[in-house]
């Protein structure tokens, strides 16, 4: 029973994700390329995006920093960026990182460093909801193995 | 069709197996793209940096089926790895990217790619891309056989001398040809030598080899290299001129589409392509086209030819309409497979696109949307063939046999002679040969009112039997290759199979109507679609070398002879040289 609020639980807070747009169904499929396999993909995904688009987080930070802007490195790194957050579906940052990139080719750098902002953001708020996420799962156990109670 | 030999050893569970590199400098997508190609039964490589990559497909050539690349890749462009991959190892490449701007697709495709997917990759296609191997395959072995072909036309081109000039006069520009002419004058006869012990020899060009061959081309100029004096240049052994010629061909399709790029962003370009709405007749680009760069009169005679065909294939122009109406709207739902699928650079698109880089400078770029657009019809006709009416199934075999050598040649031929113009009609004339064989006479009439010559008519009659034949060949030997460079027609814009090779003709035809020009615009319309069947029959005469064509009927023969009667000679002897590069 308990196990079943969890699991109730569970299936709430990923709806709620989808349902305030912070994902697309990209996630959907990465937790359907997860197999026996590959029990935790989706997880190790994530935890691989954040990691690695930290880095690229510090470059835009960076290259912000630099008078005058260079708007085509910015708009480079935010390709990528943007590629990145894409693999695991974060779609409200990826909908900033277009905005971002649009102002980078209007070449407005204040817009540039208010979205920046908003990305950073929304990739904070997406990284700490995604991990509370990946608690729970953990905590209700596989889907639809036999969990029989220790 | 497995025979077509997959390097994997696991061919009968093809495309399980299929060795995939993938190239990102992402690794979250290196690991999902990994996963995804697992699922698919894939063997699967991954590698962050484009330079790795590169390493990787030197070392172990031959050791991958085909290539995923991201575009924007931090040490090397993605465009770049494309065309070195394309040039070095002729593996098929998908481009992928967040981004889907038109104007980075069209570039991901003019540098050859075979595919432009768009992050987030899906499995569905994923789960397709062993199609672009596959393709490749095919071409490959096309490709040989062209090869081979190419021998024999080379014969028969000494055996029957008049006959061989018609049909490359159009777009081409004249001192151009002269220039060819020179080189080839002056290789001609070892050259038949070396074909016939050489064909089939494959080569890998490695770096060393294509910097060496560079350098060659360097030296000589490029206005003036011929495969004979690269060969001879770079002096290594077991090389043959035909290696060279082939890769020659590539590397000007190569600079080629860097020049194209440019042209594509030019905003003329553009506009022409906003210009021309599918809804439009391919055939009507051809006309406009051929009008504009083909004064000559000269190929009158094809046209005669073409004339036959209407009678036989007869179309009814305004169903036809139709059908490409139909066809506009649904390759909607499909455009992206069908433009995309074809990009593994299979050699003849490319010898077409280098072709008529040269001569046609300022049409060019009208010519290739026109091209890009009747991608989409041509798609449909192959749909169709199913549909097929039994009628040509009825169609004697035996002719087939009589026609094996010319396809091949011809399609050589063609492919060398490109002009961008045939390529519209191309798309389309395969359907119609297909699938509206059914009512013959209509045509006809509208025909004559063109044409007054008297050969015209006279040919007509005599080639109506014929000519079904021929095209059945055709279909046959191409149905599957045509496809998909039909497709690739789409991409690369330059595209020939043999299938589109004889649509150039149609565009020879129309030569003769230059004055007209209204009216032959308008009239076009209709008739393009005959002109296409045309086509066909216009190339035999060129390959023509009575020895080959035993099987074939006498009054054909007859017929392609009397329509070269009426032309000069001389007139021709301009045009052929552009073949013999």
């Amino acid at each position: 029973m308990d196990r079943n609020q969890l699991r109730r639980q569970v299936a709430l807070t990923k709806q709620s994700l989808f349902d305030q747009g912070l994902l697309d169904e990209q996630f959907i499929q990465l937790e359907d390329l997860q197999d026996d396999a590959n029990p935790n993909f989706v997880e190790e995904v994530v935890s691989l995006h954040y990691r690695d688009s930290a880095r690229l987080i510090s470059n835009i930070e960076k290259a912000l920093e630099k008078n005058p802007l260079d708007f085509k490195m910015l708009d480079g790194y935010m390709h990528q960026f943007k590629g990145s957050s894409s693999s695991i579906g974060a779609k409200k940052v990826k909908a900033e990182c277009t905005l971002f990139r649009e102002y980078c080719k209007a070449g407005n750098g204040e817009g540039s460093m208010r979205t920046f902002q908003q990305i950073k953001k929304e990739y904070a708020t997406l990284k700490r909801k995604l991990e509370t996420y990946f608690q729970l799962a953990k905590q209700a156990g596989p889907a639809d193995t036999a969990c029989r109670p220790k | 069709m497995m025979e077509n030999g997959f390097s994997s050893p696991r061919n009968d569970s093809f495309p399980a197996g299929l060795r995939v590199l993938v190239v990102d400098d992402d690794p979250t997508w290196l690991k999902i793209l990994e996963k995804m190609l697992k699922k698919c039964s894939y063997e699967v490589t991954t590698c962050g940096l484009a330079r790795d990559a590169l390493n990787l497909l030197r070392e172990r050539k031959g050791g991958y089926d085909i290539v995923i690349s991201d575009v924007y890749m931090p040490d090397m462009d993605g465009f770049k790895l494309l065309e070195l991959v394309g040039l070095e190892m002729d593996l098929p490449v998908i481009m992928m990217s967040v981004d889907g701007e038109t104007s980075r697709v069209m570039k991901g495709v003019q540098h050859g790619a075979c595919d432009y997917l768009l992050k987030p990759i899906r499995m569905k296609e994923l789960r397709n891309i062993w199609q672009h191997v596959f393709r490749k395959k095919i071409h490959e072995v096309r490709d040989i056989e062209i090869l081979e072909g190419n021998e024999s036309f080379q014969m028969t081109r000494n055996g029957s001398d008049q006959y061989e000039d018609g049909h490359f006069l159009c777009g081409e520009d004249l001192t151009l040809i002269k220039k060819r002419k020179d080189i080839e004058s002056k290789h001609d006869e070892k050259d038949i030598g070396d074909n016939t012990s050489t064909k089939k020899a494959r080569v890998v060009w490695s770096v060393e080899l294509h910097q060496k061959f560079v350098k060659a081309v360097n030296q000589i100029g490029f206005d003036k290299v011929g495969p004979k004096k690269i060969l001879d240049l770079m002096n290594v052994p077991r090389l043959t001129r035909e290696n060279v010629a082939s890769h020659l061909q590539k590397y000007r399709l190569y600079l080629s589409r860097l020049q194209k790029g440019n042209d594509f962003n030019n905003p003329d370009g553009m506009v022409k392509q906003s210009d021309s709405p599918l809804s439009d007749s391919a055939g009507s680009f051809g006309s406009q086209n051929s009008i504009n760069l083909q004064p000559t009169d000269v190929s009158n005679g094809c046209y005669g030819f073409s004339g036959s065909s209407l009678v036989l294939q007869n179309v009814d122009p305004r169903s036809h309409d139709g059908d490409r109406k139909i066809l506009v709207t649904t390759p909607v739902a499909e455009p992206k497979r069908g433009l995309t699928v074809d990009a593994p650079n299979p050699r003849k698109p490319r010898i077409s696109q280098m072709e008529f880089g040269h001569p046609i400078a300022p049409p060019r770029s009208e010519v290739n949307f026109a091209t890009f657009d009747s991608s989409f019809p041509s798609k449909y006709p192959w749909c169709g063939i199913p549909g097929i009416p039994l009628k040509q199934e009825h169609n004697p075999l035996h002719l087939n046999d009589g026609f094996s050598h010319l396809p091949m040649p011809r399609q050589k031929q063609l492919t060398r002679a490109d002009y961008p113009q045939p390529a519209p009609a191309i798309s389309s004339a395969p359907s119609l040969t297909e699938r509206e064989i059914g009512c013959p006479v209509k045509i006809k009439p509208s025909r004559n009112d063109y044409s007054s010559n008297a050969c015209h008519v006279s040919s007509t009659a005599s080639a109506v039997d014929s000519i079904p034949l021929q095209t059945k060949t055709n279909s046959t030997n191409h149905q599957v290759s045509s496809t998909s460079s039909m497709e690739n027609q789409g991409l690369n814009m330059n595209c020939l199979t043999g299938v589109e090779s004889s649509r150039k003709n149609i565009n020879l035809g129309m030569p003769p109507f230059a004055p007209l020009d209204k009216d032959l615009q308008v009239c076009f319309v209709p008739g393009d679609y005959y002109m296409n069947l045309g086509l066909q029959n216009i190339e035999v005469p060129e390959y023509f070398d009575p020895s080959l064509l035993t099987d074939v009927p006498i009054h054909l023969n007859d017929g392609l002879r009397f329509d070269y009667e009426f032309y000069d000679p001389t007139e021709y002897s301009l045009i052929d040289q552009s073949l013999f590069i």
